[in-house]
C-alpha cells in the first residue's frame, strides 16, 4: 500500500516534469526555460528521494545533495549570462 | 661466389669507383678507366665458346633467398652466351666510341658512365640469370639505367618526355611479366627457368597456362618495342647517340627477344603462342618498315628500322617455334626459321650498332641528322659512307652481305611457314610471305634513303652550322669494327654456325633430346629458289619506288595525326590524369558534411546488408523485464527534448534542452540503481552545458543569425536509417545471449578480495584500474591540449610583431 502511493507520487512528479519540459521547449522567453529547468531540478530532487525509498536503498542521497547544488549553480550560471552575457569575467 | 657471378656484378662495381675515379682524374677522360672491363668479360665469355659448342652448360648458384626459392643461379648456355657476347662486345665498341664522342669538358661523364655500367651488367645479369626473380630485378634495371640514359641531357624537354614515356611502357611490361613468372611458379612451384623448362609438357594445359602466356608476352613486347608498344622507342632517341647504338640497337631491346627464345620450350605448345608471337612480329615488322620511310630524322628512320628488325626477328622465332611439334620432318625444314632468327640477331647487332654510330659521326660532323639539310658528303667524309653503304646494305639484305643471308633465310622460314599444318597456318600461313615481302621492299627503300640522301646528291653547306670533315680515327674504330664483321660474317657465314647450333639447342631443347643434332650451313647460292627471285623483286620495285617517291610519298600525309598511336598515348595519359582529378574532385568535397553522409550511408548498408544477408535478426521477448509507467514517462521526456532539439529555432534552447536530456538520463541511472554514474552525469551535464553556453557567447557576430535548421531529404533519411539499424541491432543483440555474464565473480569477490563495498568502484580501481589510468592521462591530454589552444596562439603573434 505504501509503495502503491509511492508510485503514486512518482507519477504525479512525472507529470509535473513533463509539463516543465513543456515549458523549456516552448519558451517563450529563455527565463522562463531557465526557471523551467530548475523547477526540473528540483522535482529531480523528489523524484530520487521517493526512488529510494522504493529501492530501500540510501545510496542516492549524495544525488539529491548534488543535483540540489548543481540547479542551484546552473541556475545562477544562466542567470548572469543573462544579464551580463558571460559567466566568467 | 663464383668468377661467373663476379663478372655479372664486375660493372655494378665499377660503377662504384667510377664518380671517384672521375674526380681523382679529370685530365683523362672518364671512359678510358671503362674500356679493359667489357674487354676483360668479353674474352672471359669468349673462353665458355668450346664447351658451349661442345654442348656443356655451365651452372653457377648462389644463395640468396633458398627459404623463397629465389636463388641467384647463373647458366651460360648457347642463348645467354650470345648475348653476352654481344653485351660485351658491342659494349666495349660504344664506351670506345662515347671517349671520341663524349666531350669531356662539357658532360658530365661521371653520370652517364655509372648509368652505362648499371645498363650493363643489368643486362648480363638477364641474360645469365636462370632464377626468374633475377631475371626480373635485373630486368627492371634494364629499365632504369635506360630511362637514366634516355634522360641524360634532362636539361631537354624532349629527353624527359622521351626517357618518361619509355619507363611508363617498359615498367608496365616488366610488371606483367613479374605477374606471368608468378603465375608460372604457381603452376610449377619452381623460380628455375630450367626446371620450368623440363615441366613444359605438364603445365600446357593447365588454367594459369594461357593468363601466363599472355602476360610474358606483354613484357616481351613492351621491352622489344613490338606493335602497338613500338612507341617510345622512337623518342627514346633523345638519348646520347652511344647509347642509341648501345642500348636501342644492339642490346636491351632484344631482351624481349631473349625472353621470347628463353621461355619458347615453355610455351610453343600452344598454337596461340605461335601466333601471337609471328603475328606481332609480322605486324611490326610492316609497320616499323613502313613508317620508317616517312621520316627526316636519320635516328627515326634507324629506330623504326630497328622496330621493324625486331619485328622479323620475333615473327621468324613464332614460325620456328612450331618446329617442336614436327620432330621428324627432315632435319631442318622448320627449324630453319630458328636459325634465320639467331644470325639474324648477330647480324643486326653488327650493322644496326655501326650505322648509329655512322648517324653519330654524321651529325657531330655536321651538326644535323636531317636529311633535308644533309647531301653530298661522299666525298667528305669517305670512310663514313664506306661504313654507311656496307651497314645498309646489309640491312636491306644486298649480297655479299651479311644481311642478304639472313634475309634470304627469314624468306625461307615464311615461306614454309604455310605448310606447318595445324593452327591453321595452311589457309592463313599465306600471308605471312606476302607481308614480308611487302616489308622488305619497304626495308629496301628506307636503307637507300639513308645512304643516297645523306652522302649523295647536292652539297648544301650554306644549311650547316659547322663545316664538315671527316671524323677523327677514334671515333671511326668502333664502326669499322663492326662493318668488318658485317662483311666477315657476309662472305664467310659459317664461322657463327656452331654458335648458332648451340643457341638452337637452347631455344628447341627438346629437339635435341631427340636425338636430333643441329646442323646449319649458310650458303650464299642455293639454286633458283623462290627466295631468290623475291630478293630480287625486292630490290627491283625497290629501286622503282626509290625514283618516284615524290610522287607516292603522300600516302604518309593521308592518315591524320590524331590517330596515330603517339597520340593515343599521349591523349590517354593526359586523360588518365584528367579523369583521375575530376574523380577525386567530385568525391573530395572538402565539405564535412559530404564525408559524414558517407561514413554514415555504408554504416547503414555494411550493417544493414549483413543484417539482412546473415538473416540476423531475432527478437526474442523473454528476457525482457517489466516496464513501469514511471520509465515509460521518463522515455517520453528524453524523447521529447531530443526531437525537439532539432526543431527548435533558438540556439539558447537547443543548449537547454540537451541539459534536459542529460539530466533525464542522469534520473535513468538513478532509476536502474547506478547511483556512481548518475552523480557522474549529473556534474558533467551540468560542465557540458556551461561550456556550451560558453562557446555560444563567443561565436562571430556575423553568423549569429539563429535560422531554423534546413530540411534535407536526404539527411532525414539516412538519420533514420542509421537510427533503425542500430536499433534493430541492439535488440537482436539483446535477445541472442551466448553467455552468462561474468559479473557473479565481482559480487562475490569485492569485499573478499579487494576490500571494498563499492563494486563499481572497485572495479574501476582494483579489478580493471588499467583502463582508469589512461583515462586519466585521456583527461590530462585534453587538459593540456585546451591549455595550448588557448595560450600559443602562433598566429596571433606574427600578426602583431
Amino acid at each position: 500500500m505504501f509503495d502503491v502511493m509511492l508510485y503514486i507520487a512518482l507519477l504525479f512528479i512525472s507529470f509535473a516534469m513533463v509539463g516543465l519540459v513543456y515549458r523549456v521547449i516552448k519558451g517563450p522567453s529563455v527565463p522562463d526555460r531557465v526557471i523551467a529547468l530548475d523547477g526540473l531540478g528540483i522535482n529531480l530532487v523528489a523524484t530520487i528521494a521517493i526512488l529510494s525509498i522504493i529501492l530501500r536503498t540510501s545510496a542516492f542521497l549524495d544525488i539529491i545533495l548534488l543535483i540540489g547544488i548543481l540547479a542551484f549553480i546552473g541556475t545562477v550560471a544562466f542567470a548572469k549570462y543573462l544579464e551580463k552575457g558571460e559567466i566568467i569575467e | 661466389m663464383s668468377l661467373l657471378h663476379l663478372a655479372i656484378i664486375a660493372p655494378f662495381i665499377l660503377a662504384i669507383f667510377v664518380p671517384s675515379l672521375h674526380k681523382a682524374l679529370p685530365k683523362i677522360h672518364t671512359g678510358w678507366f671503362l674500356l679493359p672491363l667489357p674487354i676483360v668479360l668479353f674474352s672471359y665469355f669468349l673462353s665458355f665458346l668450346p664447351q658451349i659448342i661442345r654442348g656443356e652448360i655451365t651452372m653457377e648458384t648462389l644463395n640468396w633467398i633458398p627459404s623463397l626459392g629465389i636463388n641467384f643461379s647463373a647458366r651460360v648456355d648457347g642463348l645467354g652466351l650470345l648475348f653476352s657476347l654481344l653485351i660485351t662486345g658491342i659494349g666495349a665498341l660504344v664506351v670506345l666510341y662515347s671517349i671520341y664522342y663524349l666531350s669531356k669538358e662539357k658532360e658530365k661523364l661521371n653520370q652517364f658512365y655509372v648509368y652505362l655500367l648499371l645498363f650493363m651488367g643489368a643486362m648480363l645479369g638477364v641474360v645469365l640469370s636462370d632464377n626468374m626473380v633475377v631475371l626480373y630485378g635485373f630486368w627492371e634495371l634494364t629499365s632504369f639505367s635506360s630511362f637514366l640514359l634516355i634522360g641524360y641531357w634532362n636539361h631537354r624537354e624532349r629527353s624527359r618526355y622521351g626517357a618518361q614515356k619509355s619507363m611508363l611502357i617498359t615498367v608496365f611490361g616488366g610488371l606483367s611479366m613479374l605477374g606471368g613468372m608468378i603465375l608460372l611458379y604457381l603452376m610449377t612451384g619452381t623460380f628455375s627457368i630450367s626446371e620450368t623448362i623440363a615441366m613444359a609438357a605438364t603445365i600446357y594445359g593447365h588454367e594459369l597456362f594461357i593468363p601466363a602466356l599472355i602476360c610474358i608476352l606483354l613484357g616481351a613486347f613492351t621491352k622489344s618495342a613490338q606493335f602497338p608498344f613500338h612507341i617510345w622507342l622512337p623518342d627514346a632517341m633523345e638519348a646520347p647517340t652511344p647509347v642509341s647504338a648501345y642500348l636501342h640497337s644492339a642490346t636491351m631491346v632484344k631482351a624481349g627477344i631473349y625472353l621470347v627464345a628463353r621461355l619458347t620450350p615453355v610455351f610453343a605448345l600452344s598454337g596461340l603462342w605461335v601466333w601471337l608471337v609471328a603475328g606481332f612480329g609480322i605486324l611490326t615488322l610492316f609497320w616499323g618498315s613502313f613508317s620508317a620511310v616517312k621520316h627526316n630524322d636519320l635516328k627515326g628512320i634507324l629506330a623504326y628500322s630497328t622496330i621493324s628488325q625486331l619485328g622479323l626477328i620475333m615473327s621468324l622465332l613464332g614460325l620456328g617455334a612450331a618446329a617442336i611439334h614436327y620432330p621428324a620432318v627432315e632435319a631442318g625444314f622448320y627449324t630453319v626459321a630458328v636459325s634465320a632468327a639467331v644470325f639474324h640477331l648477330i647480324n643486326h647487332a653488327t650493322f644496326k650498332g655501326s650505322l648509329f654510330m655512322m648517324v653519330g659521326i654524321v651529325d657531330h660532323e655536321t651538326g644535323t641528322r636531317d636529311i633535308r639539310k644533309l647531301g653530298g658528303l661522299m666525298s667528305i667524309m669517305p670512310i663514313t659512307f664506306t661504313i654507311a653503304v656496307i651497314g645498309s646494305f646489309s640491312m636491306a639484305g644486298l649480297p655479299p652481305f651479311n644481311g642478304f643471308l639472313s634475309k634470304e633465310m627469314f624468306f625461307t622460314g615464311m615461306i614454309r611457314a604455310q605448310e606447318i599444318g595445324f593452327f591453321n597456318m595452311e589457309t592463313l600461313g599465306l600471308i605471312f610471305p606476302i607481308v614480308a615481302w611487302v616489308a622488305s621492299v619497304f626495308t629496301f627503300l628506307y636503307s637507300m634513303i639513308i645512304v643516297f640522301k645523306t652522302f649523295t646528291g647536292k652539297y648544301q653547306p650554306e644549311k650547316l652550322e659547322v663545316k664538315p670533315h671527316e671524323a677523327p680515327l677514334g671515333m671511326l674504330i668502333s664502326p669499322i669494327i663492326l662493318v668488318s664483321l658485317v662483311v666477315v660474317i657476309g662472305l664467310f657465314p659459317n664461322i657463327v654456325a656452331p654458335l648458332i647450333n648451340s643457341v638452337m639447342a637452347s631455344i628447341l631443347p627438346s629437339l635435341v633430346a631427340e636425338g636430333m643434332k643441329f646442323d646449319v650451313h649458310i650458303y650464299h647460292w642455293h639454286g633458283f629458289t623462290p627466295e631468290l627471285f623475291m630478293t630480287i623483286g625486292v630490290i627491283v620495285v625497290g629501286i622503282l619506288l626509290y625514283k618516284f617517291m615524290p610522287r607516292w610519298t603522300g600516302i604518309y600525309n593521308r592518315m591524320p595525326e590524331k590517330f596515330s598511336l603517339n597520340s593515343a598515348y599521349d591523349n590517354g595519359l593526359a586523360g588518365i590524369q584528367k579523369g583521375a582529378n575530376r574523380f577525386t574532385n567530385a568525391y573530395m568535397t572538402n565539405s564535412i558534411r559530404t564525408y559524414l553522409l558517407y561514413i554514415f550511408t555504408f554504416l547503414i548498408l555494411s550493417l544493414g546488408t549483413t543484417l539482412i544477408v546473415k538473416n540476423a535478426f531475432v527478437l526474442d521477448t523473454a528476457n525482457v523485464a517489466n516496464i513501469h509507467a514511471f520509465e515509460l514517462v521518463l522515455v517520453i521526456i528524453i524523447a521529447i527534448g531530443s526531437v525537439s532539439i532539432l526543431f527548435v529555432k533558438s540556439r539558447m534552447t537547443s543548449i537547454i534542452l540537451l541539459g534536459s536530456v542529460g539530466y533525464a538520463v542522469s534520473l535513468f541511472y538513478a532509476i536502474f540503481r547506478a547511483p556512481d554514474l548518475a552523480l557522474t552525469q549529473l556534474v558533467i551535464e551540468t560542465v557540458s552545458v556551461a561550456l556550451f553556453l560558453l562557446a555560444f557567447y563567443h561565436l562571430p557576430k556575423v553568423n549569429k543569425n539563429e535560422e531554423h535548421m534546413r530540411f534535407k531529404m536526404g539527411n532525414a533519411v539516412i538519420s533514420i536509417g542509421v537510427g533503425v539499424v542500430v536499433s534493430l541491432i541492439a535488440l537482436s543483440a539483446h535477445s541472442s545471449k551466448a553467455f552468462d555474464s561474468i559479473s557473479q565473480y565481482y559480487i562475490e569477490n569485492t569485499y573478499k578480495k579487494a576490500g571494498g563495498e563499492n563494486m563499481v568502484n572497485v572495479i574501476l580501481v582494483d579489478f580493471r584500474g588499467f583502463d582508469t589510468l589512461f583515462e586519466i592521462a585521456v583527461l590530462a591530454i585534453a587538459a593540456l591540449g585546451i591549455f595550448s589552444l588557448i595560450k600559443l596562439r602562433l598566429t596571433r603573434g606574427k600578426e602583431q610583431g
